[in-house]
């Protein structure tokens, strides 16, 4: 084969076409796989079911109830589970079940694949966040808000803490040694999280300060926070750890998460499994 | 063009921690051949042809694939091979057509999806969830997803390892149609003696992560030279010129010569002695 023979060739498609062609396959595997169904994309909206109904009351103070204080943080929760959990599952599963291996046989840039991961979890999130929005609204009376600044600080706090998530999922793959064991590394430190950074645990201000001050140093807390300044009347800050939405600290955790979770793939991502090389 | 191999190593080396895997292979696979790489289990086989794929680094020797060195080439490169391994599990929730369809998109050139899975005997198939397939079958597919793209070189490791003898039969019927009609290049490793023989126009035997023999399946390790053995029932000799030595027994014997053999050695006598005095 001579060069003038590889340029007549026909071209190679592009990476972004390509990673259109991904996520409809991600998208595909993802629905028609029970498991990646009701653990990921179903239990944010059971347990936000299942809370909210066994807790009853209003904060004093405030018209908010338990089940309506709960639902912006159960958000949060779901939008680490469609990218955390979702991408880390994932990663690892097809670093096991030869998927990565036959996608770099085959002429595939390797954007293409990280693309169609993104667009995947991407919708994911989207319809979980939906989903969640649903429940609450149906389910326990929240009120979405008409503010459109509001919506304006959800759209950075749900971009910033997604990309975040995705992130840090995508870079804690490599910590799974093989399919089977991926959803159990994956889920332990998100159900850890969810309790220290006031998700599971109501309101985030009773709880013990050194609990705070750990989850304080991960994303969740503060995409938990900024969700509840989206949904939630300022009335109810006084149940927060401090009376103020802190929306700058918010920014500036989550970016940083970003740019450390970018870090962390980049030097930890690998395309073979451990009995590789 | 055509008068680079497609194949060319020399001098390969892999070790692994203390394991030496391949310990100096030379191989040549010319276009259009089909060369089996045969060898027992562990013997550097798939070491071998995963390092010619690129999924593996090597620690020493000259590799030249399609004109590449396989640990630097690029996209243009893999779009030219294709590549069905031992232990694909993935694409479990696609359908068969779906699957082929996806990876045809990869290629400059692909061939038409339907006819591919039409080619390996799918077609049946096509609608059906891949982790629903037999073993067999799923082999085919990936033997479908390594020709979609039209390789000009196609690797196949240990491909019909845990098949039945049917599936096995029908999965050598395919190969032949690839190397005949399509005029694939193929390397293929396999620990069956009966499989380099059905399907290789040349086996390479490896053992101990080095080729102790090279020749087509009639002349390897010398079978086709070898002296023949002529047993009776009361001797055994070894000559070069078994029609002589028959017919002075015919005359020793007044007529037929009871208990009579004549025999070379079989493929499978020159497989055992060459695994044999190798390891």
């Amino acid at each position: 084969m001579t060069a003038t023979a590889d340029r007549t060739a026909p071209r190679r498609p592009s990476a972004a076409r390509l990673g259109l062609h991904r996520a409809t396959v991600e998208l595909k595997t993802f629905f028609r796989e029970r498991d990646a169904v009701v653990f990921t994309f179903a239990m944010p909206a059971v347990i936000l079911t299942l809370l909210g109904s066994i807790f009853d009351g209003v904060y004093p103070g405030s018209d908010v109830t338990s089940a309506q204080y709960l639902a912006p943080s159960m958000i949060a929760a779901g939008v680490a589970s469609a990218t955390f959990i979702n991408l880390g599952t994932g990663i690892a599963t097809d670093r096991d079940d030869g998927t990565l291996r036959r996608l770099r046989g085959a002429p595939m840039p390797p954007s293409a694949y990280f693309i169609g991961k993104i667009l995947m979890a991407l919708v994911v999130t989207v319809g979980e966040t939906v989903l969640l929005l649903g429940v609450a609204v149906v389910g326990f009376d929240l009120s979405l808000p008409t503010d459109p600044t509001r919506w304006l600080t959800f759209g950075w706090v749900f971009l910033l803490g997604a990309t975040a998530c995705a992130l840090v999922g995508i870079a804690a793959s490599s910590l799974a040694r093989s399919a089977r064991s991926a959803g159990a590394v994956m889920n332990l430190p998100y159900l850890v999280l969810a309790f220290i950074s006031g998700v599971f645990y109501t309101p985030v201000g009773q709880l013990p300060e050194p609990l705070v001050t750990a989850g304080s140093l991960f994303p969740l807390k503060w995409m938990a926070q900024g969700f509840r300044s989206v949904f939630l009347p300022d009335s109810i800050l006084p149940q927060e750890v401090v009376p103020s939405w802190e929306h700058g600290r918010i920014a500036l955790v989550l970016a940083a998460w970003c740019i450390g979770g970018m870090a962390l793939c980049l030097t930890t991502f690998r395309w073979q499994g451990r009995r590789g090389r | 063009m055509t008068d680079t191999p497609a194949v060319r190593v020399r001098g390969l080396r892999k070790t692994y921690g203390d394991t030496v895997a391949v310990a100096g292979v030379d191989l040549d696979v010319a276009a259009g051949e089909v060369v089996a790489l045969l060898g027992p289990n562990g013997a550097g086989k798939t070491s071998t042809i995963e390092i010619l794929e690129g999924h593996r680094d090597r620690d020493a020797g000259e590799v030249s694939v399609l004109g590449r060195d396989p640990a630097r080439a690029g996209l243009d490169w893999r779009a030219r091979i294709g590549i069905v391994t031992q232990d694909g599990a993935d694409l479990t929730e696609l359908t068969v057509r779906e699957a082929v369809g996806h990876f045809a998109h990869y290629y400059p050139n692909a061939r038409d999806p339907r006819e591919v899975v039409e080619l390996v005997g799918l077609t049946g198939k096509a609608t059906a969830r891949i982790r629903t397939l037999s073993g067999g079958q799923r082999r085919r597919l990936d033997v479908a997803i390594g020709v979609v793209g039209r390789p000009r070189l196609l690797f196949l490791d240990e491909p019909t390892t845990g098949f039945d003898p049917q599936a096995r039969r029908q999965f050598w019927a395919l190969i032949r149609q690839l190397a005949g009609d399509e005029g694939c290049t193929i390397l293929l490793s396999t620990h069956y003696l009966e499989e380099a023989e059905a399907l290789a126009d040349r086996v390479a035997v490896i053992v101990g992560g080095q080729i102790v023999a090279d020749g087509t399946p009639a002349t390897l390790g010398g079978r086709a030279t070898a002296r023949t053995v002529v047993r009776w029932a009361d001797g055994r000799q070894e000559t070069d010129d078994p029609a002589a030595l028959v017919a002075t027994l015919t005359r020793r014997y007044g007529g037929a010569v009871p208990g009579l053999t004549v025999s070379r050695p079989s493929l499978e006598d020159v497989y055992l002695d060459l695994i044999g005095a190798a390891s």
